[in-house]
């Protein structure tokens, strides 16, 4: 009878792995104060898991009475996920004693923010998703403020704390209102409860709310104004994880509410009409002032707003093909951005002066450290969607499905956003390759030895966009397999 | 087959990879320089003996697939190349003028610091170009698109310390992006079109065979194929250097000459018409975009030909030619001879990279000059400031001997500076001399024949009832003279007359290396011989003969061609034929006649802008300034953009930010100050903007 | 219908009973010597009343931070440890989940615990 438990703890395994790896870490740490084995126990419990959905890519179940999706779109999900704290966990540590912070507990918490991200990206219930967003979001307030004695990263912190709770609070009310239209909490039953109460006002209330605190944890203009001050404050590596995997998962956790949770009609209707006024304004405002910035950190947070946008223009086309093309272009984003900060994180030459970051100090770099600056300029213009880079592919499969939705004028204003993202990505570029090292400051020239695992990342991820630019075949049939457009699509 | 293909297209990316990697990460590889370039240009050469072989061998069209790039619902692309006559002769002129251009820029670029980056840069650009225009659907050749863009850019950028190079390459790099993304926009239309037909089965790759079948053209009927056609237009002017997003072409100028001679010249700006005559068929549906190509070519033309009348910069007046000259084949797509467009691609190749790398030898040599005159304390040194009128005294003193003929420093691409140039490097300036009278349309250079043809072909749709054909017709004619007017303006003050530089009786220029000569002999031997071949009908009638690039292109008896033309029912009469090939003939003799006769810009050098400018009048004054393009772009699009960000977005991002780090800066008092400075503006304004979009969404969710 | 509600009546009667019992107990028994500091509301030195910026250590926050933890613990496992009877009757390797999903709870408390205790969380200088 109770049969189930044993079947359902091996369909989360890797959420378990994970979150027993972070347990280990942290007794590790608790016994041997910051041992260096830390980040490789870390490490290699991600890889584990790692492997471990890559097992479930084509085997959708469920678990635990529906609370609980594992495989198939959560795995590709998680795997994105993964890939982002792998990324991090190795490019973090040589940064992390370059500034002094190098703690065991900063990979413990990586772990932890990532079960959340996980549990988030498997959500098959509200209370579910409920859970992971707040393990995600507590460990990541941490993680910002975690240099504790720079005021920077104490007001990061602060406010992303502040207005985290904000936006907790509207996704809770969202949860009530759903709750109370439909009698149920999980996705699965929430159509059917929906027509037996026929509470039609209070649902689609329910869903907005919903939508406001998913829109806020993507950093979707208007409610992104907390991203720039949080990646700037935030340790470098450290922004590159909260920037891509918690985005990850809370962009996957709203394709898997779009698409099995509300009735077809609405998300054909109000829904994609608010996502596409969201993505569109996104889009040009997060483009647009990252045209004015002069720090690059600023800059790339900027950057990633936009790209909240696009990932949102595929969404609001509310197709199977849409939510495929996003959850390829997660997986783009996340490897394009990690490396971009890694990059950055790598050019940081201290805590203080060097942790700023303005585009001037970077003068030069790309002759100096000629790794870093060529991956950086595959991330670059992979960021700026230049083919054959993975962010091509991305940006084509968001659009082509916004077109096919017939959202023609939303592709249209896309498309016109990042020609103007052109311009500041370019500008990194030529500012690494084309100013004289004398632009930079005396302390940015010192020369320094790129640790082979910062390297090693880095060439991977730029490797990897290219790969998945020029034979993305097998990924984005799995990205579009899990939701069957037939069943999705209305309105066509 | 596939090996071919394979041997086509990949030498010269691994070793571009090779030699980048290897100058990049080893520092002592870099002075190899005779290695680096002889690999890259194997690296051509082997890709150009592959085509000939395949060109001379050919039978008929075949497509080669590798595998499967994006695959997503009905989407399936393929990395697949087609071979047929149109993708076969582009390929011939991509490799066998870039072999011609690799050589000749191992001689040009000999001791430059950047020499091993130059080389990786131009293979790069060689493969994405073949991409291009091997490429078997759409996505596939916007991949070369793109990647030509970003060669250009880079080559473009490639003196980067000069602050005005990068700035070009930037703006070259933009403004291309404009008409990618509107090709990008294009693609999606021409998708969602196909994709959504009743008893549409199966995938669909936006590959040319299944677009150009006559069962899917049937489904662009109406303004949906309008506006995509408009989209690749507008993708094509982008690529192409047409009106409006030309401004980027005469910037582009900033690179190493080789570069505009193979990029900006021959290969990569064709790409436009390129693409306009892959898809003819799908083009010649909608009369509107034709007639917009038409008139925004024969517009390009003549505007960019007034430009170049008023260019002292050498490599100006032959970056405007060739926004002018691209502007010819436009206006001979729009018309419907897309064919011939084609044949101007070949022959404009062959006469432009002739006439760019001929200037590139001057400014090389005059680069010599300029070094041996700082040398000699005759000119300020390079590094000492500019020729302002506080240099030291000495300088004053020879400058009041042989001053330079205008303000400002010396400058070794100014053509002001030069004449006489003949004397010193002869066969610089025959080849010179040969593509200028090519270019200029005497008969029987190839200029004459491709030229002529596009002139008869817009005549031959006016004369079939089309006014619009008239009126591209007139305006050509008009265009004719004036590149006749000034390529032989150019030459003259370039090569002809008294030299001009300063101490012009110690300082003597030299010719170039053989590896730069023997380009430009053969260049040049092309732009004689080019032209036979496309005959005019008429005169392939007389010779009993007909035109080969016709039955290359679009067919002949049982072959059919991939290019499409336009059918004409009422046909001039083979005495009106005759009688326009006079009349393109006669123009072009006018218009050197007049330069060479009339204005004496030999003799009398700089001096007969003076009479150039008394007959063009008003429009002088707007020709000289560019007819103001740049500072519209700059009004227009540039300042509101940039302007809106920094001074309406950003501060109130910025101002909050900043307000709150001063703020921080001010209160020294720990966490306590942070709190307060938080808790007072900061977080309220940010929890405000939530709430702005908490309003936003709600309404938008319940009330819309 | 009311009397189910009778124990819990009588369960607050008790409790109220037993408060009022105590206090006025310790009034009768203890020795009574009122003073300034003993007739402050808070008698552990805490100001009621006061500017609300003052400093105080860290120590506060962390000891009170662990105990709403394991206060927290005890609330779960009240509900848990009602309703265990009815796994164990259940049968069929229920009980034995629920112990150890119980015990995989405690598990991570008491590895919170030992960190913290290994930290220095808990030593007051």
């Amino acid at each position: 009878m109770y049969d189930f438990l044993l079947a359902d703890t091996a369909r989360v395994l890797p959420i378990l792995v994970v979150a027993a790896v972070g347990i280990a870490v942290i007794l590790l740490d608790a016994f041997r104060n910051d041992s260096p084995s830390i980040p490789w126990l870390a490490g290699a419990g991600l890889v584990a898991a790692f492997v471990l959905e890559g097992f479930k890519l084509y085997d959708p179940q469920v678990a635990f009475f529906g609370q609980v999706y594992s495989g198939g779109a959560a795995a590709f999900a998680n795997m994105v996920v993964l890939l982002g704290a792998l990324g991090s966990v190795v490019l973090s540590v040589p940064y992390l004693k370059r500034i002094g912070h190098n703690y065991g507990e900063v990979h413990a918490l990586i772990l932890f923010a990532t079960v959340g991200m996980m549990t988030l990206a498997s959500a098959g219930s509200l209370i579910t998703l409920f859970v992971g967003l707040e393990t995600m979001s507590v460990c990541l307030y941490v993680l910002t403020g975690l240099v504790r004695e720079e005021k920077g990263a104490n007001e990061s912190a602060l406010k992303y704390f502040l207005l985290g709770a904000f936006s907790t609070g509207f996704f809770l009310y969202g949860i009530a209102l759903l709750y109370g239209a439909t009698g149920t909490m999980l996705f699965s039953e929430m159509v059917e409860g929906l027509a037996v109460t026929e509470r039609t006002g209070i649902f689609v209330g329910g869903v907005a709310l919903l939508l406001i605190g998913f829109l806020f944890k993507v950093s979707a203009v208007p409610f992104h104004m907390w991203t720039p001050d949080v990646y700037q404050g935030a340790p470098t590596t450290l922004t590159g994880f909260m920037s891509t995997a918690s985005k990850a998962a809370a962009f996957a956790a709203l394709v898997v509410v779009l698409a099995r949770a509300l009735p077809v009609d609405l998300v054909a209707g109000e829904v994609q009409i608010t996502l596409s006024v969201v993505a569109a304004v996104t889009m040009v405002v997060g483009n647009v002032i990252a045209l004015a910035q002069t720090n690059v950190k600023r800059m790339l947070a900027y950057s990633s707003i936009a790209h909240a946008g696009y990932i949102l223009a595929g969404l609001a086309a509310g197709t199977g093909e849409g939510y495929g093309g996003a959850l390829f272009y997660l997986l783009a984003y996340t490897v394009m951005n990690v490396g971009a900060f890694g990059v950055l994180a790598a050019l940081e030459w201290d805590k203080e002066q060097g942790a700023i970051q303005d585009i001037e100090s970077l003068a030069g770099s790309g002759y100096r450290q000629p790794i870093l600056g060529v991956t950086m300029g595959v991330f670059l213009f992979a960021l700026t969607g230049f083919p054959p880079l993975a962010g091509f592919i991305g940006k084509y499969l968001v659009f082509a499905a916004a077109v096919d939705a017939g959202l023609t004028w939303l592709a249209v204003v896309g498309v016109l956003a990042s020609v103007v993202s052109a311009y500041y990505y370019l500008r990194i570029l030529v500012v690494m390759w084309m100013k004289p090292e004398t632009d930079a400051p005396e302390a940015a020239r010192q020369p320094f030895a790129l640790a082979t695992s910062t390297t090693v990342v880095l060439s991977l991820c730029a490797l990897l966009l290219l790969i998945l630019g020029v034979m993305p075949g097998g990924v984005i049939e799995a990205a579009q397999s899990y939701f069957d457009a037939g069943a999705i699509v209305a309105g066509r | 087959m596939e090996t071919l293909v394979r041997l086509i297209l990949l030498p010269p990316l691994l070793v571009a990879a090779f030699n980048g990697m290897m100058g990049l990460f080893m520092p002592s590889w870099r002075k190899n320089e005779w290695l680096i370039g002889g690999l890259a240009l194997a690296a051509v050469a082997l890709p150009f003996a592959v085509t000939c072989s395949l060109f001379f061998g050919f039978e008929e069209a075949e497509t080669v697939r590798y595998f499967t790039w994006l695959a997503a619902g009905d989407l399936s692309v393929d990395f697949a190349y087609q071979l047929d006559e149109l993708s076969l002769l582009m390929t011939m002129i991509v490799t066998g003028v870039g072999s011609l251009i690799h050589l000749y820029s191992i001689g040009y670029m000999h001791g430059d610091d950047g020499f091993w980056r130059f080389f990786p840069y131009l293979n790069l650009f060689i493969f994405a170009m073949l991409n291009l225009v091997l490429a078997a659907n759409l996505p596939v050749l916007f991949l070369g698109w793109e990647g030509v863009g970003l060669c250009s850019y880079l080559l473009i950028g490639f003196w980067y310390t000069e602050l005005k190079n990068s700035e070009a390459a930037n703006k070259a790099f933009i403004v291309n992006r404009i008409g990618d993304f509107a090709f990008l926009l294009a693609m999606f239309m021409i998708f969602k079109t196909v994709t959504d037909a009743p008893g549409f089965t199966g995938t669909f790759g936006l590959d040319f065979a299944t677009l150009l079948a006559p069962e899917t053209l049937a489904l662009f009927e109406g303004s949906t194929g309008l506006w995509i056609a408009l989209l690749l237009f507008i993708g094509a002017t982008g690529k192409s250097a047409q009106i409006p997003l030309f401004v980027w072409l005469p910037d582009a100028m900033a690179g190493p000459t080789p570069v505009s001679a193979l990029i900006h010249a021959a290969t990569m700006v064709t790409s436009g018409l390129y693409l306009l005559a892959r898809l003819s068929a799908f083009v010649l549906l909608q009369p509107t975009a034709m007639a917009v190509i038409a008139i925004v070519g024969a517009l390009t033309a003549i505007m960019a030909a007034t430009v170049a009348i008023t260019q002292n910069d050498i490599k100006k007046v032959l970056a405007y030619s060739t926004v002018s000259q691209l502007g010819y084949m436009f206006l001979a797509a729009g018309v419907g001879a897309f064919f011939v467009a084609i044949f101007h691609v070949m022959t404009h190749a062959f006469f432009k990279a002739c006439l760019f790398l001929g200037s590139g030898s001057v400014i090389h040599s005059m680069h010599h000059v300029e070094h041996e005159l700082e040398h000699k304390g005759l000119i300020p040194s390079h590094h000492g400031g500019h020729g302002t009128p506080h240099d030291s005294e000495a300088t004053q003193n020879t400058l009041r001997h042989n001053p330079l003929p205008y303000d400002g420093p010396f400058d070794a691409q100014d053509m002001r500076t030069m004449g006489g140039l003949r004397k010193y490097m002869p066969s610089t300036a025959i080849t010179f001399l040969i593509s200028t009278l090519a270019i200029a349309g005497i008969p029987p250079l190839s200029g004459f024949f491709s030229k002529d043809e596009i002139l008869y072909k817009a005549f031959e749709y006016g004369y079939d009832g089309h006014a619009l054909g008239y009126v591209v017709w007139i305006i050509g004619l008009v265009t004719a003279v004036l590149t006749a007017i000034y390529m032989t303006r150019a030459y003259l003050l370039t090569f002809e007359g008294k030299p001009r530089w300063p101490g012009f009786m110690d300082v003597k220029p030299h010719e170039s290396p053989w590896t730069m000569t023997v380009p430009l002999w053969v260049l040049a031997g092309l732009a004689v011989i080019g032209g036979f071949f496309g005959l005019a009908p008429v005169v392939a009638e007389a010779l009993g003969t007909h035109s080969w690039i016709h039955e290359w292109l679009v067919g002949h008896g049982d072959h059919v061609g991939p290019v499409a033309e336009l059918g004409h029912e009422v046909v001039p009469s083979h005495a009106v034929e005759w009688g326009l090939l006079g009349l393109g003939a006669l123009l072009a003799l006018i218009g050197v006649g007049a330069a060479w006769f009339g204005f004496r810009f030999g003799e009398r050098g700089p001096e007969a802008d003076r009479s150039v400018r008394k007959l063009m009048g008003v429009f002088y004054g707007p020709a000289s300034k560019k007819w103001g393009w740049d500072e519209a772009y700059d009004a227009a699009v540039v300042k509101p953009i940039v302007e809106g960000s920094r001074k309406g977005l950003a501060p109130f991002d910025k101002g909050i930010v900043d307000g709150a780090v001063t703020g921080l800066a001010r209160s020294v008092r720990g966490l306590a100050g942070v709190l307060r400075g938080a808790q007072t503006g900061v977080v309220q304004t940010y929890a405000a903007a939530v709430v702005l979009g908490v309003v936003i969404v709600v309404a938008l969710m319940l009330f819309v | 219908m009311i009397t189910d509600f009778v124990p819990l009546f009588i369960m607050i009667l008790l409790a109220l009973g037993l408060a009022l019992t105590l206090l006025k107990l310790q009034q009768w028994l203890g020795p009574y010597q009122p003073g300034k500091i003993k007739g402050s509301p808070y008698e552990s030195g805490q100001d009621p009343v006061g500017s609300a910026r003052e400093r105080y250590s860290i120590k506060f926050y962390l000891v009170a931070m662990i105990f709403i933890v394991f206060d927290v613990e005890l609330v779960f496992l009240y509900p848990w440890a009602v309703s265990f009877g009815e796994f164990l009757q259940a049968g069929g390797g229920a009980a034995l989940g629920a112990l150890a999903v119980v015990g995989l709870f405690l598990f991570i408390l008491v590895v919170g615990l030992i960190y913290d205790i290994k930290k220095g969380g808990l030593d007051w200088d």
